[in-house]
């Protein structure tokens, strides 16, 4: 397997393209096959590897801050492609679907063509909004489970 | 004499048709869907994934209908489909400071940042029967407050910082020592334990930290905190020159607090065990840590001799798949072994029929 070497890009564009493969890694399938579906027509991709599961090996810290010690796997689907264009796309998700993780490689590589950009990112908008809003019920739900202590009787006269 | 006997493959063949019969139950009932193991029997899956030590939902759903509900039968088939698949690497550390948190207590701080959240948690629950599940449906509204997302820094940190409890093992930059890729030869370090206690069996863990309690290797705990949410998983991606999120997984974490150490160079401070644990597995975190604080009697120098401080002892059984292997093997045909030590004592019994006589009077 041949895989171009990438540009160095610049922190920004990486750390947004951090972002990105990191909500497609938390979008569900369906999600994933709507944003491809928006984004039609699409140029042809091609395998640079074909999908497939496999583990990665999950690491805590001892003590949560100490030296690393081997938790446990899960199961990782990953996908390269390139599309007619040239442009490569990558994905690593959680998980088994194999499909889906071939979708979000070719939603990589769209996003890095610089005229699809802006595209990509307004169709990825609410499943951004979904993912937020799913985090911030589990913080609501959870703060109304939190303990407010009060003094019943003080010691002194 | 020696005797090749064959046979019983239509009786097994029958028997796992009639297991499949037996396991899907009565046929007039809805088959139950992985997607309703995974969001009713959850504290199940977590704990198949966490002895499977293989982090994936809808297949431990899968193994704990395939198992008929057998936790033990659902944590091997996981063990055994984890060997079909390649490894891709190893993720960063998950950071337990930085997670989606849907549980937090600690019973050394009442006030501490961040707060005490209970969460979903059967602490405090009358442990009462409600029947009126057996036919349920209905919706259960519940209260929320406000989601200011709050700071909540590790107890450990916090004690830390004033020198009050031992720091943790430096990360000096060396790969952990990996179970499951190099037979384990004892003493091991430290990591080499989590690792083990990981994925070993919440029953077997519960009852050496049990006893830890009870006078067998004394080490006065507190839970500085437990933590139960979402983390992420970053790996380094080679080809990509960068680190890539994965998604996250839940994991519970348990520091326990113990008495004090000190030293020439040192003054006392709290000693620390560690636990950490796949799914919301709060009894086995707990017990996880309490172990894992006792094994490390020799490097606190602390008195040996009780059973959850032998480190060859409690590693070399706490895992329930290779358990159930050496004692349900137990059960398949050993006729020739009987068979030679029915020979045997007959002989013994034909050699000395004087003693036979004087024990049958």
């Amino acid at each position: 397997m041949s895989i171009p070497e990438q540009s160095s890009p610049d922190n920004a564009l990486q750390r947004d393209r951090q972002g990105l493969m990191a909500t497609l890694a938390r979008a569900e399938a369906g999600e994933i096959d709507t944003v491809l579906a928006l984004l039609a027509p699409l140029p042809s991709a091609a395998d640079l590897r074909p999908p497939e599961v496999g583990l990665v090996m999950l690491r805590g810290r001892t003590g949560g801050d100490g030296a690393p010690f081997n938790l446990g796997e899960a199961t990782v689907a990953r996908a390269a492609v390139r599309l007619a264009d040239g442009a490569s796309g990558f994905a690593y998700r959680l998980g088994r679907d194999a499909r889906a993780a071939r979708a979000a490689a070719i939603i990589d590589a769209l996003w890095q063509d610089d005229t699809r950009r802006a595209a990509v990112e307004a169709v990825l908008k609410p499943v951004r909004a979904r993912l937020a809003g799913a985090a911030a019920q589990v913080r609501a739900e959870t703060a109304a489970t939190k303990v407010d202590f009060f003094t019943l009787v003080r010691g002194e006269d | 004499m020696y005797v090749a006997a064959k046979g019983g493959e239509k009786a097994i063949r029958n028997a796992h048709a009639l297991l499949g019969k037996r396991r899907r139950g009565d046929a007039g009932l809805p088959s139950i869907t992985l997607d309703q193991i995974a969001q009713q029997l959850t504290l199940a899956v977590d704990r198949v994934m966490a002895e499977g030590s293989l982090y994936d939902v809808e297949l431990a759903s899968l193994a704990v209908k395939q198992a008929r509900g057998d936790l033990i039968e659902a944590i091997f088939l996981i063990r055994a489909f984890r060997t079909t698949l390649p490894r891709f690497g190893n993720s960063r550390p998950l950071d337990t400071g930085d997670m989606l948190v849907r549980r937090r207590v600690s019973a050394t701080y009442k006030d501490l940042p961040g707060g005490q959240l209970l969460g979903p948690t059967f602490d405090y629950t009358h442990r009462l029967l409600d029947t009126a599940l057996g036919g349920e449906g209905g919706e259960y509204p519940v209260e929320t407050g406000s989601d200011a997302p709050l700071a909540m820094p590790r107890v450990t940190d916090l004690l830390g910082q004033e020198g009050l409890i031992e720091a943790a093992p430096q990360d000096d930059g060396s790969e952990p020592f990996d179970i499951t890729r190099a037979p384990v030869s004892f003493p091991v370090d430290r990591a080499t334990r989590l690792q083990t206690l990981a994925r070993g069996d919440e029953g077997y863990l519960l009852a050496l930290g049990y006893s830890t309690q009870r006078g067998y290797a004394r080490s006065h705990p507190f839970v500085g905190e437990i933590r139960f949410g979402d983390v992420e998983v970053v790996l380094d991606v080679p080809e990509l020159g960068f680190e890539v999120s994965l998604g996250t997984v839940q994991v519970t974490e348990c520091q326990m607090v113990n008495q004090f150490k000190g030293s020439a160079e040192v003054p006392p401070q709290f000693t620390r065990g560690y636990g950490l644990v796949f799914g919301q597995c709060e009894r086995k975190a707990m017990s996880m840590a309490l172990v894992e604080r006792a094994l490390r009697w020799q490097e606190l120098g602390e008195e040996p001799g009780s059973p959850a401080q032998d480190e060859e002892f409690v590693l070399s059984h706490c895992d329930n798949v290779q358990a159930t292997g050496f004692v349900e093997h137990l059960k398949l045909p050993h006729y020739v072994d009987f068979q030679a030590e029915l020979d045997l004592v007959r002989r013994m019994r034909a050699e000395s029929p004087a003693q036979m006589k004087e024990a049958a009077e």
